[in-house]
């Protein structure tokens, strides 16, 4: 079975948020940029697949600027076993949207056949949360989303997700569209021989239009703003104080 | 034209909260018809017909429908959108799973977690983990949105919206279920509680969370989580409040041992009063909130417990 792993590159996780003064969105000019946390829990689900006999190779995909390549040979010196570039804008700010994403992704999968694509539930940049399921929409496949455990049973995925009451296992026909949320495993850190090694995997550099996809906004970006900061507190010496102050402000 | 609510359903019941605070987003958008749909969904469609604001209540009952699936449940949707211009729900995970995956079979963008309405159109989300709020305007036909909730009020109960019943679409057969182990609390709930209390990674142990617990049922409050005491094993996931958690607006919000990840603070920075209580003074937590206590949790919490 192939696996096919989409990753995005976006701000390191560490990096502090600037917005951009014109409002156009978040400044990314001359800022680190990584691979999206969640996206690299599904690179390491991939690989451990793969060790564990059940899958025979690790395909991963990036759709967004050039630079990408950085993203994607991050996850070949994980153990990916090659990857594909789809260059689809080259203005680090123009992010990809989701639906877009998703029909590129499915061109990808009609050349690639896989048996399982692996998807973080999320990017931490645009926070849409949708990628997945509208991959598995297109493909008219089954989906399971926020994955904390994921085994493979014949022609079925036995998968539990983290839902808001608790944990919820669904069984679902493969091939399948998996999100995988943050307490399925911890990635490992590409050691320096595999990182070399990396360099010479195959990476294919693609186009929207290879796949018959036009790249275009549906959401219009009118302003981007800074979160209304909360007016500063104070610091009380004691427990009694915070009591007293609790009190008076009806909290308790 | 009218905007298509799905109800938040579990097992048969209606999750008023979430419900009710997502017909108060969607009313701005024109007559709010609820669907309610699951195994079973009777009640819980005559249980949202009573809320203020909701015109029509539509409720699709088939065993294909149960524990939230969400092929079956985005197929259903699918077969009602020609009537509706908004496509709407409360941002839970259920929500997510289903409505991302409505919007695909649609060919439209979702707009998830949407903070507020400023039309027909457009609407602002936080990003970045709610580092940036950002306005977006829609060219789709139809807007499939789900809202997030701790930024609206439930609306009232008081309603009486007729109930009609729809079947179910042809059930896709993709997935099924086969087992919930849903977490048995007495405790309100983490996202609809007035008060929440949360432990962080100075707790220490999963132990030492009992103290959080016991300070929550003190105040009658929802016991939260940071990330790094989940990563930690301190708390179990659906506890979590933050960015990749749960995000929550309680009237008091108590964070114990949190120093205030950017994602944490993305999850509480909009409660109405937050209380922290930390050993290390430069912690972040004490820039958002209104009493710091610079103190050590073992010592200040019993003390805090025992004058409450």
């Amino acid at each position: 079975m192939k696996v096919l792993v989409p990753v995005k590159r976006v701000i390191d996780y560490n990096v502090k948020v600037r917005v951009k003064a014109d409002g156009s969105g978040v400044d990314l000019a001359n800022v680190k940029m990584s691979m999206n946390p969640f996206d690299e829990i599904s690179v390491e689900q991939a690989i451990r697949l793969k060790e564990a006999g059940q899958a025979d190779e690790v395909v991963v995909v990036s759709i967004g600027v050039k630079q990408a390549q950085e993203t994607l040979r991050t996850a070949l010196a994980m153990g990916a076993d090659r990857a594909i570039l789809v260059v689809a804008t080259d203005d680090v700010h123009n992010d990809i949207e989701p639906l877009t994403v998703a029909k590129i992704l499915k061109g990808i999968v009609d050349e690639e056949q896989p048996g399982l694509v692996l998807c973080g539930k999320q990017a931490i940049d645009n926070d849409m949360n949708a990628t997945g399921q509208m991959l598995s929409a297109l493909l008219g496949w089954s989906q399971a989303t926020f994955a904390s455990e994921v085994g493979i049973e014949g022609d079925k995925a036995v998968v539990t997700r983290e839902v808001d009451g608790g944990l919820q296992t669904i069984k679902v026909n493969m091939p399948t569209v998996v999100t995988v949320d943050l307490r399925l495993n911890e990635p490992r850190y590409a050691s320096l021989p595999n990182i070399m090694k990396a360099k010479k995997k195959p990476l294919d550099e693609k186009t929207p239009a290879d796949y018959g996809v036009e790249v275009s906004n549906r959401l219009e970006i009118i302003k981007t703003v800074e979160p209304a900061a909360r007016a500063a507190g104070i610091t009380v010496a004691s427990v009694d104080e915070l009591v007293a102050k609790l009190k008076e402000a009806g909290a308790v | 034209m009218a905007v298509l609510l799905l109800a938040e359903v579990n097992n048969g019941e209606l999750a008023m909260d979430a419900t009710a605070k997502a017909v108060t987003a969607a009313k701005a958008l024109g007559d709010v018809v609820v669907l309610a749909c699951g195994g079973s969904a009777a009640a819980a469609g005559e249980a949202a017909a009573k809320i203020d604001g909701v015109s029509k209540v539509l409720v699709a009952e088939d065993d294909s429908l149960s524990h939230r699936l969400a092929e079956s449940t985005a197929a259903l949707i699918v077969s009602l959108a020609g009537d509706y211009d908004h496509i709407v729900a409360p941002s839970t995970t259920d929500a997510k799973n289903v409505m991302a995956r409505v919007a695909g079979l649609l060919d439209v963008m979702i707009i998830s977690d949407a903070t507020a309405v400023v039309d027909a159109d457009t609407f602002e989300r936080p990003i970045y983990a709610g580092n940036a709020m950002q306005t977006v305007k829609s060219s789709d036909s139809k807007k499939v949105i789900t809202f997030r909730t701790s930024t609206f009020d439930a609306a009232g109960e008081g309603g009486s919206a007729s109930v009609e019943t729809v079947s179910a679409a042809a059930n896709p057969g993709l997935s099924e279920w086969v087992e919930d182990k849903v977490a048995e609390s007495d405790r309100p709930e983490l996202t609809s509680a007035g008060v929440v209390v949360s432990g962080g990674r100075g707790v220490g142990s999963e132990e030492s969370f009992a103290l959080i617990e016991q300070l929550a049922d003190k105040l009658g409050a929802a016991v939260g989580a940071s990330r790094a005491a989940v990563d930690s094993g301190y708390a179990p996931n659906d506890w979590q409040v933050g960015q990749t958690g749960k995000v929550v607006a309680p009237n008091l919000y108590v964070a114990v041992g949190i120093s205030g990840a950017i994602q944490h603070l993305a999850g509480m920075k909009d409660s109405k009063i937050i209380v922290a209580i930390n050993k290390d003074e430069e912690a972040p937590i004490f820039q958002v909130a209104d009493f710091g206590l610079v103190a050590d949790l073992f010592e200040a919490v019993p003390d805090l417990i025992s004058k409450l």
